[in-house]
C-alpha cells in the first residue's frame, strides 16, 4: 500500500518522507529537514500514528504551510504539504515558529534594490549605543524612524533581552515599529525575555518569538546589523 | 486498581477509591501516616539531575497531601554492566541531596538488575489527622491556584528535538524544585482540597480533584502559568503522545470555549513530571494565599479558575 503511495508520489515529484515506527519528536525533526531542503513544492509525509499525525500538521501549519491530511491505509495517513502555501495567520493565541511568509522571500529580492540585500537587526537592548541612556533613547528612536523613512527597509527586526521593551505598550518607538511591520518588515520579540519582564501581556508590535526561529532568522544569509 | 478485592481498614482515611496522590494510615495519637511511592525512567540526560527530579516527584506526593516527609527508601532499576556504578551514584546522590533538602533521610532501598533504567522512591510522611488534604473537599466558590508552571512534557519532547533549550533548561529547574515552599505557605490558608500535577496533565489531575469532591470546575485558561518557550514548542508540533492520550480520556468531561487556542490546550493536556500543587482554597484567601506564595519564592503561583458549582468533575476551559 505505502509502496503505491511512495512510487506515485515520486511519479509526481513529490519528496516523500516515509516516518512509520518513529515516535515523537522524530517525524517533526525529519519534516523540518525536508521542509528546510525543498527549495519550494510540496513534501509529503508517512506517518503511522496520530500523535505523529497531530504534530506534523501543527509544525506546517506553524511554518506558514498548507497541510492535506488522508488515510494512506492501514492505520497510516499521509499529510501533503506545501510550503508557504497556508493561511496568513496562526490561529489566536499561538505562538507561529516562524510567521508565515516571513521566510519566503529570498534575501536581496524585492526589497534590495537599492542598496544590497535587505538586513535583519538584532536589538538587544532599549537604547543604542554607549555613554549616555538618555543620548542612547534619543538615538534609537531615530534609528527606527530612519529605517521606517529607507527606501528598502530591514527583512527583520528581532528584538531580545531589554529590546523586547521597545515593542510593549508604552513604548516611545511603537509608531515606528508599527510603520515598519505595515511596510512587511517581519518584527520578532524573544518570548523568553519578555517572559523575564513579564511582559508577554504587553507586547504590541510583532509576534512572540522562539530562539528556534530567530536563529532561522540570524541564519537565513541576510546581512545581520547586532546592535 | 477496580479489578482487584481489597481488604478494608477503617484506619485507612485515604485510600485507592479516590484516586488520590497518597495512602492516609490515621494513628492513635490523633496524627496520621501518609505513603506513597513513585518512580520513571530518565527524562534527563545528566543522572544527577534525574536523580533529584525523581526525588521531587516523589516527595511532592506527600507535600500534596499536607503533610512533612520523614524517611524515603529508593527504588532502583539499573543495568549496572552496561552504564556503570558512577552514574547509579550521580543518580543516588542526586535523590539523597533533594529528600535532603526536603528536611528528610534516605534509609535504604532496593535494586533490581535491568536493561532500562529506573529510579524513584518510597516516602513515609506525617501530619495532623484533621489536617490532612485529599483531592476531595472542594467547594462551590473556591478558587483555584497553581504554584508550578505547565509544559514539563512538552519541553521533554523539545529537548529530544534539541530545540527551545532556554525552555528545557526552566523545565528542568521547575522539575527538580520541591513543592515544601507551597507546602508550608497552604498550611496557613483555608485549603479545601489539593493534588499535585503530574502524568494525566493538569486537566486530568484537575478532573480527579473535581469527580472526588462532586463539583465542577472553570478555568481561565490565559491565567494559567506556562514554562517559557512552551506555548512555541507546543504549536510547532513537538507534543507528547501522552498529552494525546490525556486528551482522549478526558473526552466529554472538558469543555472548551471555542477561543482558546490548540496549543494552549495541548499544554493543559500536557503530562507533567514532578508537577505543582492544585489548590481548592476559600475565595476569599486566595489572592491572599498567591500573594504569600509569591513571597516563598513559589514565582509562578496564580488563580487559574474556580470552583463553579455542584457537579460530577465537568471542567469548562475558557
Amino acid at each position: 500500500m505505502s509502496g503505491e503511495t511512495n512510487k506515485a508520489a515520486a511519479a509526481a515529484g513529490v519528496n516523500v518522507i516515509d516516518c512509520r515506527g518513529l515516535a515523537c519528536p522524530q517525524p517533526v525533526i525529519m519534516t523540518k529537514r525536508a521542509l528546510e531542503a525543498a527549495g519550494s513544492g510540496s513534501v509529503a509525509v508517512i506517518v503511522d500514528n496520530p500523535t505523529a499525525r497531530e504534530n506534523v500538521a501543527k509544525f506546517a501549519r506553524a511554518g506558514g504551510h498548507a497541510v492535506e491530511i488522508a488515510p494512506a491505509g492501514e492505520g497510516l495517513f499521509r499529510l501533503t504539504i506545501t510550503k508557504g502555501a497556508g493561511a496568513a495567520a496562526a490561529p489566536p493565541g499561538a505562538a507561529p515558529g516562524r510567521p508565515a511568509g516571513s521566510p519566503a522571500a529570498p534575501a536581496g529580492s524585492a526589497a534590495a534594490s537599492v542598496s544590497g540585500p535587505a538586513a535583519v537587526y538584532l536589538i538587544s537592548q532599549e537604547t543604542l549605543g554607549a555613554g549616555s541612556p538618555e543620548l542612547g533613547a534619543v538615538l534609537m528612536k531615530s534609528l527606527l524612524f530612519t529605517l521606517l523613512e529607507s527606501d528598502a527597509p530591514p527583512r527583520a527586526i528581532i528584538f531580545i533581552n531589554g529590546g523586547v521593551k521597545l515593542a510593549v505598550k508604552g513604548s516611545p518607538v511603537l509608531e515606528h515599529l508599527r510603520g515598519l511591520a505595515a511596510r512587511g518588515v517581519n518584527i520578532l520579540a524573544c518570548g523568553t525575555c519578555l517572559d523575564y519582564f513579564q511582559l508577554k501581556d504587553q507586547l504590541a508590535v510583532g509576534t512572540v518569538s522562539n530562539m528556534y526561529a530567530i536563529t532561522a532568522e540570524l541564519a537565513a544569509g541576510a546581512p545581520v546589523v547586532a546592535l | 486498581m477496580r479489578r482487584l478485592r481489597l481488604p478494608s481498614d477503617p484506619r485507612l482515611v485515604v485510600g485507592p477509591a479516590t484516586a488520590d496522590d497518597a495512602a492516609v494510615w490515621r494513628l492513635d495519637n490523633g496524627m496520621a501516616l501518609v505513603q506513597t511511592v513513585d518512580f520513571f525512567t530518565p527524562i534527563v540526560d545528566d543522572p544527577y539531575l534525574f536523580g533529584q527530579i525523581a526525588a521531587a516527584n516523589s516527595l511532592s506526593d506527600i507535600y500534596a497531601m499536607g503533610a512533612k516527609p520523614l524517611l524515603a527508601l529508593n527504588i532502583v532499576a539499573f543495568p549496572l554492566c552496561s552504564l556503570g556504578v558512577d552514574v547509579l551514584a550521580a543518580i543516588l546522590q542526586g535523590g539523597a541531596d533533594k529528600v535532603a533538602e526536603a528536611g528528610a533521610v534516605v534509609a535504604g532501598g532496593h535494586s533490581v538488575d535491568d536493561p532500562e533504567p529506573k529510579y524513584g522512591l518510597a516516602v513515609t510522611g506525617m501530619a495532623a489527622a484533621d489536617r490532612v488534604l485529599a483531592n476531595a473537599g472542594a467547594r462551590p466558590g473556591d478558587a483555584l491556584v497553581l504554584t508550578k508552571p505547565l509544559g514539563t512534557g512538552i519541553l521533554a519532547t523539545a529537548a529530544r528535538a534539541e530545540m527551545f533549550l532556554a525552555g528545557v533548561a526552566a523545565a528542568e529547574a521547575s522539575m527538580a524544585a520541591l513543592n515544601r515552599a507551597a507546602a508550608e505557605v497552604m498550611a496557613g490558608f483555608s485549603v479545601h482540597a489539593c493534588t499535585d500535577i503530574t502524568g494525566f496533565g493538569f486537566l486530568g489531575h484537575a478532573r480527579e480533584m473535581a469527580a472526588a469532591s462532586g463539583v465542577s470546575l472553570e478555568i481561565q485558561s490565559q491565567a494559567v502559568p506556562l514554562l517559557p518557550e512552551a506555548a512555541e514548542a507546543a504549536a510547532m508540533g513537538l507534543v507528547p503522545a501522552g498529552a494525546y492520550a490525556n486528551r482522549e480520556f478526558l473526552q466529554g468531561a472538558v469543555f472548551f470555549a471555542p477561543e482558546v487556542p490548540e496549543n494552549l490546550r495541548d499544554l493543559l493536556f500536557d503530562p507533567q513530571t514532578s508537577g505543582g500543587l492544585l489548590l481548592a482554597v476559600d475565595e476569599t484567601a486566595a489572592a491572599d494565599l498567591v500573594a504569600a506564595l509569591r513571597a516563598a519564592g513559589v514565582a509562578a503561583a496564580a488563580i487559574v479558575g474556580r470552583v463553579s458549582g455542584q457537579g460530577k468533575g465537568e471542567i469548562s476551559v475558557r
